[in-house]
Formats: C-alpha cells, structure tokens, sequence
C-alpha cells in the first residue's frame, strides 16, 4: 500500500487548509460552471473571467475533500493570468501527470510548468482520488468552453 | 438461545475475508451497510452447486435439471420463511433491490396511478425509493410529498395523516442507511391503508439485521437485496400481496414469464415466474439460500441484539474518547437505530478520513449514501459511515476510534 505522505503532501495541506482565490466573480462578465462528483458528493463552483484571449481572473467555490480543494486551489493560482493557449496546454499536462490523458504528438506545444502542481502527482497512487484531482480541471474546461460559446 | 449463547468469534472465523492480513494488519469491515461479507457456507454452496450441480432450471427433463430446480425453489421457499410471507410465490428474484422497486413502480405504478395522483415517500430514503417515483411523476404528472425528519433524525410523523390524505402510495424505508433509524413500520403501514394508500416497504437495511415478519407489518410490497445479507450480489428480492401480484402487468418480456406466445400475442405465466423473464441468477439465488440458512442458525433475534449491544458499546467509545470533536448522526436511542454510524469527525472531510482509515485496513464508506436530499437536510455532501454487522465485535469498534485518531494526527488538527 503506498504511504499516506505521497498523498498528503505539505504543500496540498497548506493550500486545503488556507486555499487561495476563493470566492466568486460576477456573472457576466464572467462565466461560471459546476461541477459534481456523483460519486462522493463533491461540489465545486468556478468563475473565469476572460478578456482579450487571457484568463484575467478566476475565483472557486464549493465543497470537497482536501485533494479536490488544493487542486483547484493551485490550479486557480497556476491559470491565473494565462492565456488560454496556455492554460489548455496547463490542463493537458496535469491530465498526463494525472494518467488520463496521452502525451500525444498532437498535444498543445505552449511551454507550461506544473510548479507546485506537481505535489499532486502522488495522487496517482491513489485511483480512486484522480477524480476528486480533477474535477476542478474539467470544471474550468466548462467554464472556458461557456465564455467561447 | 440467548445471544451469550452464539459463539461470536467462531462467527467471524466463518468468514475467510476477514482472516486476510494486509501489511500486517488484519482487516476491519465496517461497511456492511452497503455490502455484507461471505461466510464459507455460502462460498461453498454456490462453488458446489456449480462444481457438480450446474444446470438450467425450470424447463429441462434430465436429472440434473430437476436437482437444480428445487434447490433454486428451495430458496424461494426458504425467503418466504425468513420475512412470513403468506405464499412462496409472492417471492419474486429480481437483478438486485433497485430493480425490485424499478419493477413496483413500472408495473403497479403505470397500472394505477394517474395524473395528480400523490405518493408519499420520506426525507430519508435512498435514491432506489426516489428516483423511480420522480421518473414515474415526470411521465404520469404525479405529485411526491415528502415525511420530514426530526431532529434526531426520525420520522416526524406529526402531520403524518395530512401528508397521506388523498395519497394512493406511502413508499418508504424500514431501517436508514444513512442514519441507522428504525421506522415504525406496521404504524406506517396502517396509517397508509387508513388513508386508502398502499404500504411499500424499502427492506434492504431491514431484512439482514432484524426478525422480519412482512404479515405482523400489514405491507403491501417489501424488497430488499441479497448482498447485504451474505448471499452474492446479483440478486434482489421482492415480495408482493398475491392479488396485487395478479392484478399487475409483467415487467421484462422474454422466456419464462409466458404461458403461451402466439404471433398476435401472448398470455403470462402465473406467479413468480411471470416477473421473472429469462434465465435468472441461478448460482447467486442458490447462495441467498445458504445464507437464509446460515443467519437463520444463528438466530436473526440473536443477531439484532449483538448489533444493539455493538452499536451501544460504539456510540460509548467515540464519545468519550472525541467528545465534541465527533457528531454522530441519528438518534441514539439504541432501541429505533440499526448499526449503522454516520459521522463528521474534527471537519476532516469524509474521503480524507476513509483514505486514512484504509491505511489501518479500517473499512468505511465516505460519501452520500445515495441518499442526496438526506445530506442537503444534514448540511454536509457526505459523510463518513461505520456499519457493523453479526461479524464484528468491540475490537473493530476499538480499531475505528484508534483509526481515527490518527487521521488527525495528519491533518494537525
């Protein structure tokens, strides 16, 4: 059985106990999608703010376990300000680091670092919690696939 | 026999499951609420029967076939026994208990209620008694009307006759899987008729842990599951009054619920085969049977006070070792509750607290218990939740609360 500590890194603590852009954003100008996790229960809100192609701003609510709050508690910060290039290419790297996405050739080419991101590969030990890692992920994927509609 | 009398540790030894060692720590199944474990008999009914005993059933002349039916039947007959159904074939084997009352709905439901109709369901039920009716509302414009819940989490039971005025169903469930609570049910089941409704009974946390007595409830319909009582999942049990039975439509069209086909029609088979289409769950009704025999040696009255006395001692051990720091749901009158303990424990979320709780091979569920509206009522998107059953003892009791205070080790709380 792999360690707890793989998991629970210090770093995921410290974002689930004191996550970061919390709140919400007005509607519009900003576009908002929920996300469940039918599963557990686990409920996350988030509102991206798009203007000129950029992610200028994103704020998250909800409920969840600590590795669904700190996932999208470091992904708030690592998406803020990005381009949305950018943050596409951000989800397709964590989706690999997460084993549910392929590298593929056809992957977006933007450079992007996971930075503290990569805590969470740990996660990956743990199937049953990859779906708590990313519900945040494809909920911001909804949120950014309304403000193009 | 008095429960003193049942050798409890030679119980758990009859389940090989619970001998296994992984990292070194044995394993401590708290999560009977939603599937019960297997005892040898069981395993070994269902590996005989397929090691020398396989064949159809019900339609075959050899000898094997004959064999194999009346074992099958044999535990149809064995149900009727456990829950005192008044005839063997108001027995009905379904897929599991969700198509059991999937089955009431569609063929009952379709065949007498209409628009406007009301059914009555409560605040606690499990998806299984609330989707099929919004399903069944959505197409028949029928209006549901919901019991609430006292604060303790009971029935509250205070406007009980205004709810059910005018109402032609009161679906609702015997035991919580969430909360643990006994409901009244004969008291259920007389106001329902008083107000010319029918009684359906969710019987799936019910049936595995108490003296179950269909006839002294008054119900109309009971259902419930094999896997909870240590038989095999695959197979759910519902049971029906006979002239309801008779009166309603079939379910599944196919083999073995015909009398006869012709090419403009088709004439049903009389009870149970005609809500039993196809080729049913042979080896897994088999083992339902061994387990009906199994918790039957032991004496469900026997089994329910071990629970009691367990639920007792573990109510009494979180307490004073959290205090505070645990809330557990439901009432705590050990008299109306199963052992069921949905619990938050120290604002660590319940899915933090089952991944920790695994790492001591303690086994609980986190989550919503299928039982969504429930949790909206509790303020919370899951909870955690121990279930103990006629295999556990104070130790595992023990082993949750040592659990737990390691989960806030972790998490610096």
């Amino acid at each position: 059985m792999p360690g707890l500590e793989d998991l629970y890194r210090e770093i995921i603590l410290d974002h689930y106990r004191t996550p970061r852009n919390r709140g919400e954003l007005e509607t519009p100008p900003a576009h908002m999608a929920e996300g469940h996790n039918p599963l557990c229960g686990d409920e996350i809100t988030i509102y991206a703010q798009v203007e000129n192609g950029v992610l200028s701003d994103i704020k998250v609510s909800g409920q969840g376990c600590s590795i669904s709050q700190s996932s999208a508690s470091m992904m708030s910060q690592a998406v803020k300000g990005k381009s949305l290039a950018e943050v596409q290419a951000l989800v397709h790297r964590f989706k690999v680091m997460m084993s549910i996405a392929e590298d593929a050739e056809d992957a977006p080419v933007v450079e992007v670092k996971l930075g503290d991101l990569e805590a969470l590969q740990g996660v990956v030990k743990f199937p049953v919690r990859i779906k708590c890692a990313v519900l945040s992920w494809n909920t911001l994927l909804q949120a950014l696939q309304e403000a193009s509609d | 026999m008095n429960t003193s009398a049942v050798d409890w540790a030679a119980v758990k030894a009859d389940f090989p499951v619970l001998q296994r060692i992984i990292d070194d720590q044995r394993l401590v199944y708290l999560d009977s609420a939603n599937t019960s474990q297997k005892p040898h008999a069981v395993i070994d009914a269902m590996a005989e029967f397929m090691r020398n005993g396989y064949s159809p059933i019900s339609r075959s002349a050899y000898q094997l076939a004959a064999e194999a039916t009346d074992l099958f039947e044999a535990a149809r007959a064995k149900i009727q026994k456990f829950i005192n159904a008044p005839h063997v074939e108001e027995i009905i084997f379904t897929k599991n208990a969700t198509e059991a009352l999937n089955l009431i709905a569609q063929t009952w439901g379709r065949e007498n209620l209409h628009s406007g109709d009301i059914v009555v369901l409560t605040h606690m039920e499990h998806h299984a008694n609330i989707v099929p009716w919004q399903m069944l509302a959505a197409e028949h414009n029928l209006e549901i009307r919901w019991i609430p819940l006292t604060i303790d989490g009971q029935l509250d039971l205070t406007n009980l006759s205004s709810l059910l005025a005018g109402a032609k169903v009161l679906s609702f469930t015997a035991m919580s899987n969430v909360l643990g609570t006994l409901t009244p049910v004969a008291q259920l089941c007389q106001a329902a008729h008083a107000a010319g409704a029918i009684a359906i009974v969710d019987a799936c946390q019910y049936v595995p842990h108490n003296v179950t007595d269909v006839q002294a409830w008054d119900a109309d319909f009971a259902w419930f599951s094999s896997h909870k009582m240590l038989g095999p999942s695959g197979v759910g049990v519902l049971w029906g009054r006979r002239e309801l039975l008779h009166a309603m439509p079939p379910f599944l069209g196919g083999g073995n619920m015909i009398g006869d086909v012709r090419l403009d029609g088709f004439t049903c088979a009389e009870l149970p085969s005609k809500f039993e289409a196809g080729t049913p769950a042979i080896v897994e009704v088999i083992g339902l049977g061994a387990a009906v025999d199994y918790l039957g040696e032991i004496g469900m009255s026997n089994i329910r006070q071990h629970e009691m006395n367990l639920t007792d001692y573990a109510l009494r051990a979180l307490d004073d070792r959290f205090g505070t720091d645990i809330c557990i749901h439901g009432p705590r009158d050990i008299a109306v509750r199963g052992a069921v303990l949905s619990f938050a424990f120290r604002g660590i979320h319940p899915h933090d607290l089952s991944q920790v709780l695994d790492q001591k091979n303690v086994c609980i569920r986190a989550g919503h218990h299928c039982a969504k509206p429930l949790m909206k009522l509790l303020g919370a998107n899951a909870t955690a939740r121990a279930s103990f059953y006629l295999y556990n003892d104070e130790s595992d009791a023990d082993a949750l609360a040592d659990a737990l205070d390691s989960a806030s080790d972790i998490f610096g709380l």
